[in-house]
């Protein structure tokens, strides 16, 4: 077991540093001259010259990288010269709002896909089963910047029922939860559903039945424990699935995010920004998806390590 | 389905419906964007400031503009026919470099075991730690608009699938005797590798580059809508999808119609996808 959580942090260690090479490698390596690219546009020479001696860019590769590592552990991720603050206090102060939403997304993908999983698999070969799965096949394929702009089309243009921009109470939440959920909460409702129906073949499940438990008890006490093992995976991989989607939601509903942050910052060429969402983002999925696989040895006993 | 599928690939395909129905559905939409100009004779680029914002037939438009016209005035139909032409080719050539970088690496990380698989396998860990539009957008930002980058940006965001799955393949495969009896007979490690290994991991590769056609095409309409994909005059479902959104209160055909369009595309080719995969793995059903 210690051996596990060990190999498992060291992996994600290492995940991270390559995570810090290769945004080394984008914005740094691959534009030609990355001083000028950091510095707003018409910046004197002797800015760029300054920059360029602050990061280091006159020295050999593997020493610029040595001094972009030492910057991040700082937490010094340079300058926004868009907000003209450091670009790690601009990308911070966005992150409740895009955590909000997030969250927001994450609760309607567990509740609404795990729900409509179960009932597609415990009827399965009913229209409540084919509803479900035309409804997820669905969900998989509107593309969520379209959803978004239909459904602000539906309840904001048409019916006037629900604010469709900005960020100022739950009822500005509602639309662009439901567009950035609608893809996770799918692809949750079809793995519940097949995950479902593997475990409600099973033997232990007859026998619950055979010895007078009730369909419920059955259900959710004896599968749905079992089945829960590969939807938690997946919702924990959904997190990256999420920050990506929030680049487009935000955009879509002006939601003051850390996505709708980075698509800006690309506009106004605020690379610091862009680099410091990038790094974190990253930083999120490999911690949360190490701890969905530590906390996997507590649901499951069956894992231990490998 | 617990029996093995047999007969030709042609009656197995008959057998599932979905892929069907997804492949129909995806040769129709290659089609009517490989025939544009036989199907409509407006030109998609050219404005004409006298028939701006002109509602699609049948609700008070005329069959000149069967879908309406944008708010330049140009042919919405022409459009996404045109429109289509430069997203599915960009979608396709994106998997197909995916398949290509995916397989070989994930040939090379099963085969040669050790150091080179762990780095292979940490490099993945590392792209799949990235999520996709973000690192899209920091690329193109760096590397500009223009197609090529998008190709490459797409198809970076999409080998470690098929580079993952054919490694798995070959572990478990490696270990079989009929690869085993090709090597003790003298065969070359390239000869084991393209001739007796490749051909069993082939179909997985085939369900993967068919979902994976959807996910390219919303991740270029993506970011065509973020502007940060092809760019205007060209026609493009993502930026047409942009431009209809300022017109939502007066002209909800604008942004209707595109995203129709790739729903479509990404319709199809799930459907695809999930058909061929039935008929690879049945016990996934």
């Amino acid at each position: 077991m210690r051996a596990y959580v060990l190999h498992r942090l060291w992996q994600s260690a290492l995940t991270l540093l390559g995570v810090s090479v290769f945004v080394f490698v984008i914005l740094r390596v691959l534009p030609g001259d990355p001083a000028k690219m950091l510095l707003p546009e018409g910046a004197p020479q002797s800015a760029v010259e300054e920059l360029n001696r602050q990061l280091g860019l006159r020295e050999p590769l593997i020493v610029q990288y040595g001094i972009f590592l030492r910057g991040v552990f700082a937490g010094d991720f340079g300058q926004s010269f868009q907000y003209r603050a450091p670009a790690l206090r601009v990308v911070v102060e966005r992150l409740p709002a895009t955590i909000q939403l997030a969250l927001a997304a994450m609760a309607l993908t567990v509740a609404l896909g795990v729900s409509i999983g179960i009932a597609a698999a415990v009827r399965r070969g009913t229209c409540c089963d084919y509803a479900g799965t035309a409804l997820a096949v669905l969900g998989q394929s509107l593309p969520n910047f379209w959803l978004g702009i239909m459904l602000i089309l539906l309840f904001g243009v048409a019916l006037r029922w629900l604010p469709t921009s900005g960020f100022a109470g739950w009822r500005h939440l509602i639309l662009p939860a439901v567009t950035l959920a609608a893809f996770p909460v799918a692809l949750v409702a079809r793995l519940t559903r097949s995950s479902m129906l593997e475990i409600l073949s099973r033997e232990y499940i007859r026998t619950g039945r055979a010895k007078g438990l009730t369909e419920r008890a059955v259900v959710l006490r004896h599968a749905l424990r079992n089945a829960a093992i590969p939807v938690l995976t997946v919702i924990g991989l959904q997190i990256g699935t999420l920050l990506g989607g929030a680049v487009i939601t935000e955009s879509v509903f002006a939601w003051p995010g850390m996505g709708k942050l980075v698509v800006d910052a690309i506009f106004f060429r605020d690379f610091p920004v862009v680099q410091t969402v990038l790094i974190l983002s990253a930083t999120a999925f490999v911690v949360l998806n190490l701890a969905v696989d530590l906390l996997y040895t507590v649901i499951d006993p069956r894992i231990r390590y490998s | 389905m617990t029996a093995a599928p047999t007969g030709s690939a042609g009656t197995r395909l008959a057998r599932s419906p979905m892929a069907v129905a997804g492949g129909f559905l995806l040769v129709l939409v290659v089609l009517a964007s490989a025939l544009a100009p036989l199907l409509t004779e407006s030109d998609p680029l050219k404005p004409s400031f006298g028939r701006r914002l002109a509602a699609p037939w049948g609700l008070g438009g005329s069959a000149a503009h069967v879908l309406g016209t944008d708010n330049l005035g140009r042919d919405i139909l022409a459009r996404l026919l045109y429109g289509g032409r430069l997203s599915l080719v960009l979608a396709a050539s994106a998997v197909l470099i995916a398949a290509l970088v995916g397989v070989l690496l994930g040939l090379l990380a099963g085969s040669a075991g050790g150091r080179v698989d762990a780095l292979v396998m940490r490099v993945a860990d590392v792209q799949l730690a990235f999520p996709v539009i973000m690192l899209a957008i920091a690329i193109v930002a760096v590397v500009g608009t223009n197609p090529l980058a998008l190709v490459g940006v797409l198809a970076l965001s999409g080998w470690v699938l098929y580079a993952r799955t054919i490694r798995a393949g070959v572990l478990a495969i490696r270990g079989l005797e009929y690869v085993e009896a090709a090597t003790t007979l003298g065969a070359s490690d390239l000869r084991v590798i393209f001739r007796h290994i490749l051909p069993n991991v082939v179909a997985p590769i085939l369900v993967i580059g068919s979902s994976q056609f959807a996910t390219m095409v919303l991740l270029e309409s993506g970011l065509s809508f973020l502007g940060l994909g092809i760019q205007a005059p060209r026609p493009s479902w993502g930026l047409m999808l942009a431009e209809g959104r300022d017109y939502l209160s007066n002209a909800w055909w604008l942004a209707t119609a595109p995203g129709l369009m790739i729903s479509l595309v990404v319709l199809g080719a799930n459907l695809l996808g999930d058909g061929l995969r039935d008929l690879v793995d049945p016990s996934l059903r």
